[in-house]
């Protein structure tokens, strides 16, 4: 099967909070490092997880469904999840999605930090 | 998340590709839009229940959230998945079980674009299909290699189906997913308890054969269930007003009423 062309990284940021700087494209190929990047974040403490999409190549239709499956896990731990960077083109797919209305969206990272 | 694997076994992570070939990428999305139009639909659907409705995720539902997924091996086929995707569009209606119509719009799946659905439901486990439900889709996504439709408040389900064709390697695999909740809590009793979820399986069951019927492939299609979310969502109780099969039977039950009014 294709592999992911997708890498993320975790790093800590402040009161409990963790940013996954997302990098490439998120497909279905993606889960497996979607949620193992969720899970160190969680291992770490993280009680809000951030998605950083500045740097997003991409995302289809089936990158969406992976963010509501992300999106259950995060609710059922009872924890958070926060997005910045998205551009327009995507935050117009979250909107027609409805995913903005259970992610909260930020402009950047420093308005997401505010935010906790 | 308690997975019903009931054949193969297959995980959340072994889904579908989302390779997009030659199609412009950002053109692969419906346009931003809060409300479905149906306006392009033939004439004879019934478009009762989907113009001007806004789209629903699997957020918006009432029920437990599953994500189902369905696989055939298109073994020995030497198609490409975009020669196949396209026939697959091309005969979308062609292969639904009978008891379902799908009335494209013109412009075929194009994002975007409604669907509209009018199929018959059992009222309970063992009848027959009788009860008649008009409901829709907008394709939400698609590219050379898969599509995804979303569905409007008062379908059955919220949330949406990704209908994709990849090569694993050296297999074709074709597949649909849904990641959804029933709609409201009567569809969540249907859905639970009463066999529609049983029902909305045989759906997809029944596609994925005549897909692989159209190639002369005879497989067995691989079925994974995974229950994303037991609990349901009382919050979102109210939908129930916007019901597409309460409001179909009422419609349907009017029909005489509207034909003496037009004839008077």
């Amino acid at each position: 099967m294709t592999k992911a062309n997708v890498t993320m990284a975790v790093r800590m940021a402040k009161d409990s909070a963790a940013i996954i700087d997302i990098n490439g494209e998120i497909n279905a190929f993606a889960e497996n490092v979607l949620m193992d990047a969720y899970n160190l974040a969680s291992n770490n403490g993280a009680q809000s997880i951030l998605l950083n999409f500045t740097r997003l190549d991409y995302m289809n239709s089936s990158g969406i469904g992976l963010l509501v499956t992300l999106l259950i896990r995060v609710q059922r731990q009872k924890q958070t999840l926060m997005a910045f960077g998205l551009n327009e083109h995507y935050q117009q797919i979250f909107e027609l999605t409805r995913l903005n209305e259970a992610i909260r969206i930020y402009t950047d990272e420093a308005a997401a930090i505010a935010a906790l | 998340m308690d997975d019903e694997s009931q054949e193969g076994n297959l995980g959340l992570g072994e889904t579908i590709p989302g390779q997009v070939a030659s199609s412009s990428k950002n053109e692969s999305w419906a346009k931003p839009t809060h409300h479905i139009s149906a306006s392009g639909a033939p004439k004879e659907a019934m478009n009762i229940n989907v113009e001007g409705r806004h789209l629903v995720s699997p957020l918006q539902g009432f029920g437990q959230l599953w994500q189902k997924t369905f696989r055939i091996r298109l073994s020995g086929l030497n198609k490409s998945p975009v020669e196949v995707m396209s026939i697959w569009k091309a005969n979308f209606q062609k292969f639904q079980p009978p008891e379902n119509k799908f009335y494209p719009t013109m412009s075929g799946i194009k994002p975007g674009e409604a669907i509209l659905i009018e199929g018959k439901v059992p009222p309970l486990p063992g009848m027959p299909s009788i009860l008649p439900v008009a409901t829709g889709v907008m394709v939400l996504y698609a590219d050379d290699g898969m599509f995804t439709v979303m569905n409007p408040e008062g379908h059955p389900l919220c949330g949406w189906n990704t209908f994709s064709v990849f090569d694993d390697e050296g297999v074709l695999y074709a597949q649909v997913q849904e990641q959804s909740r029933p709609s409201d809590p009567l569809y969540e009793l249907f859905f639970r308890f009463l066999g529609s979820s049983a029902q909305q399986d045989k759906i997809w069951l029944h596609v994925l054969t005549q897909l692989a019927a159209y190639f002369d492939i005879h497989e067995p299609v691989e079925v994974t269930k995974t229950l994303m979310d037991p609990s349901v969502q009382w919050s979102q109780a109210s939908n129930i007003t916007k019901s597409a099969a309460i409001r179909t039977v009422f419609y349907v039950l009017g029909t005489p009423i509207r034909w003496i009014s037009k004839k008077t």
